[in-house]
């Protein structure tokens, strides 16, 4: 449990003269769901992006298991074990939910390209069992030969969640999974990922729903303005008088 | 990836094979069986098919193709004069050299996407084209095409000491015209079908999908897709220099004319029109097409009047006047008219079509159902 994951080391990121992320030094311990929160605006997704090779960070690099990811392609980042659930849903609307997760199931079996042009319909029953396997914990089995371009937008973010559940990353970043999702779906994927937490995956969580985030973290970090003004275990957090200030509101959650 | 089993894919070659065999039969009522255009039928399928691996599939629009279909044409006609009259080097040197031209433009242009991909392969296809003018006259013998001649070398066939007299394409001994030439087309048309079926249901057709529906998702889903689209772009570029050579075949010149930029908007008329993305949809298209250009090509104005004589002559005239800019050398007028009809109203092309008369045929006969039931429950009920 005690080495990292993810180590964010001394990012800095700029939009034009916007500080988007100041020196953020960040370790993601290996088998933990680390929360980070913060108010909107406060450079969350940005570092996600700098994490999966969407941006470029100014500079500072991202290290993942020991290897400095910063540079690399987007691809090359998955096939490392990195996976992400994006803020709005990023799926193939013109695939069915079954061939949405087996893409995904394929780029791990076989890597970044493969030429696999003669397989048989037999020797898809792997990935498609895999398939199968997680669009029913994420309760969408008897929608998979519908279109993705068909769901609410709830049912996209299951259906990206099982995209990368299927993948197995060693690190899952989960941008707001459950906005927009009822009560009851929200409560179901926090069992869905306490379940994979489990069996050891680590898992990098953005969220606004504090419910979600207490349910779930281990370790929490706050981040407001592009810095990190917070970091430490929920319930640590949760008394941190300027955490309170700039994002809680003031009140006990 | 559809969900096919092998017995649907074993049914649906069969179905398409034996419809390819005797199209010269169920084509006589159309007035279309004759060899000449049922070899443009067979040819224009292949590069329809191949056309779509790479529209269909990955979404790229390719404004180039024709180039690889010129390049097919030179390779072939080199072959016949180089080594052999037999079609079979002839048509392995044109795939093979368009696939290496293809893969050189493909790594050009597929660092673009979108109208920029389009613009790149249409700059590559005329750039050839207007090469194949000027620089590389010594290859491609410039305005007057490239001939077969008596003087060629034929190495293969000279040791074989054959006839003299410029010969003909042949198969090991059967000549490429006529019917034969239509069969020799038609059966590299099924493989070519077949192998396009493959890739549609294996997990390359369905990454190539994935790549047309959202291209960026790929890379985080740990995809690299340039290798995809290449080899797609390369499968096509192959295909339509299978269908160079055949053009070579069953006629042995090869003019730069098929380079231009015409040819390559034809093949997109021709997948959009049938259904880009369908498996039988291209080679639909491709008939159509060719089959739209001969009937309407060959119209002119005596032939209408002919068409009007049942009406009196001032009504006969008016609608000749009104017809004739519609046929003969305007027939793309026509083929506009029906690509602007097809394109507003089934944008998925004719398969669309056939699919939405399906989806009426189903409907019909399941509101037929409840009636007979109805019926049947009344008679009962009058039996009790």
């Amino acid at each position: 449990m005690d080495n990292a994951v993810l180590h964010i080391a001394d990012v800095n990121k700029s939009f034009g003269g916007l500080h988007a992320l100041s020196d953020i030094d960040l370790q993601v311990m290996e088998g933990t769901t680390h929360a980070i929160i913060g108010p909107n605006g406060a450079g969350k997704s940005t570092l996600l992006n700098i994490c999966i090779g969407r941006l470029a960070p100014d500079s500072g690099a991202v290290v993942f298991n020991g290897e400095v990811i910063t540079g690399k392609q987007p691809y090359e980042i998955n096939q490392l074990g990195v996976a992400r659930v994006f803020q709005t849903p990023e799926i193939f609307p013109d695939l069915t939910l079954l061939q949405n997760v087996m893409i995904p199931a394929f780029a791990r079996r076989d890597g970044a390209f493969r030429l696999n042009g003669w397989q048989m319909a037999s020797h898809q029953a792997e990935i498609m069992g895999q398939a199968e396997h997680w669009l029913e914990d994420v309760g969408l089995i008897g929608l998979r030969n519908r279109f993705a371009a068909s769901l609410s937008r709830g049912d996209k973010r299951r259906l990206e969640l099982a995209m990368g559940l299927v993948q197995h990353p060693r690190l899952l970043l989960l941008d707001e999974p459950t906005a927009g999702m009822s009560r009851h779906d929200t409560n179901a994927t926090i069992d869905l990922l306490k379940k994979i937490k489990a069996r050891g995956m680590t898992k990098v969580i953005i969220e606004h729903d504090m419910h979600v985030v207490f349910s779930l973290a281990d370790r929490i970090t706050v981040l407001a303005q592009g810095m990190i003004i917070a970091d430490g275990r929920p319930d640590e957090v949760r008394g941190n008088p300027v955490v309170q200030e700039a994002y809680l509101g003031g009140t006990n959650p | 990836m559809q969900m096919t089993t092998l017995r649907q894919e074993v049914l649906f070659m069969a179905i398409f094979t034996a419809a390819v065999l005797t199209m010269p039969f169920w084509l006589e009522p159309l007035g279309a069986s004759y060899p000449d255009l049922l070899q443009k039928f067979a040819i224009y399928g292949i590069f329809a098919i191949g056309f779509n691996i790479l529209f269909g599939l990955t979404g790229y629009l390719s404004f180039g193709h024709a180039a690889f279909l010129g390049m097919g044409s030179y390779a072939a006609v080199w072959s016949f004069k180089l080594l052999t009259m037999n079609v079979i080097p002839a048509v392995i040197f044109a795939v093979v050299l368009s696939g290496i031209f293809a893969a050189a433009i493909g790594y050009v242009s597929l660092r673009r996407s979108g109208i920029y991909f389009s613009i790149l392969t249409l700059a590559f296809a005329q750039m050839s084209y207007n090469l194949a003018y000027s620089v590389f006259t010594p290859i491609t013998n410039g305005e007057t095409g490239l001939q077969l001649s008596l003087r060629d070398p034929r190495i293969l066939d000279r040791t074989l000491d054959e006839a003299a007299g410029i010969p003909f394409p042949e198969f090991f001994g059967t000549e490429m015209n006529g019917y034969a030439g239509f069969y020799f087309c038609a059966v590299l048309l099924i493989i070519c079908f077949f192998i396009s079926m493959r890739i549609f249901h294996s997990p390359f057709g369905m990454t190539l999908r994935a790549i047309k529906s959202n291209q960026s998702r790929m890379g985080y889903t740990g995809f690299n897709t340039r290798p995809y689209t290449l080899a797609a772009f390369v499968i096509s570029g192959m295909y339509a220099g299978l269908a160079g050579a055949l053009l070579a075949v069953t006629d042995p010149l090869a003019g730069a004319e098929r380079m231009q930029w015409t040819a390559s908007g034809e093949v997109v008329l021709m997948t959009i029109l049938g259904g880009a993305g369908t498996l039988v949809g291209p080679v639909i298209g491709a008939g159509v097409i060719k089959y739209f250009e001969n009937i309407f090509s060959a119209y002119h104005e005596a032939r209408l009047h002919e068409i009007f004589s049942f009406m009196p002559e001032p009504l006969q005239n008016f609608f000749v006047t009104i017809t004739a800019p519609f046929v003969g050398e305007g027939w793309f007028l026509t083929l506009g008219l029906i690509f602007m009809l097809i394109v507003t109203f089934l944008p998925g092309g004719l398969m669309e079509g056939a699919r939405r008369l399906g989806g009426l045929v189903v409907r019909r006969k399941s509101q037929q159902e409840p009636d007979k039931l109805a019926t049947a429950g009344v008679g009962a009920q009058d039996h009790g």
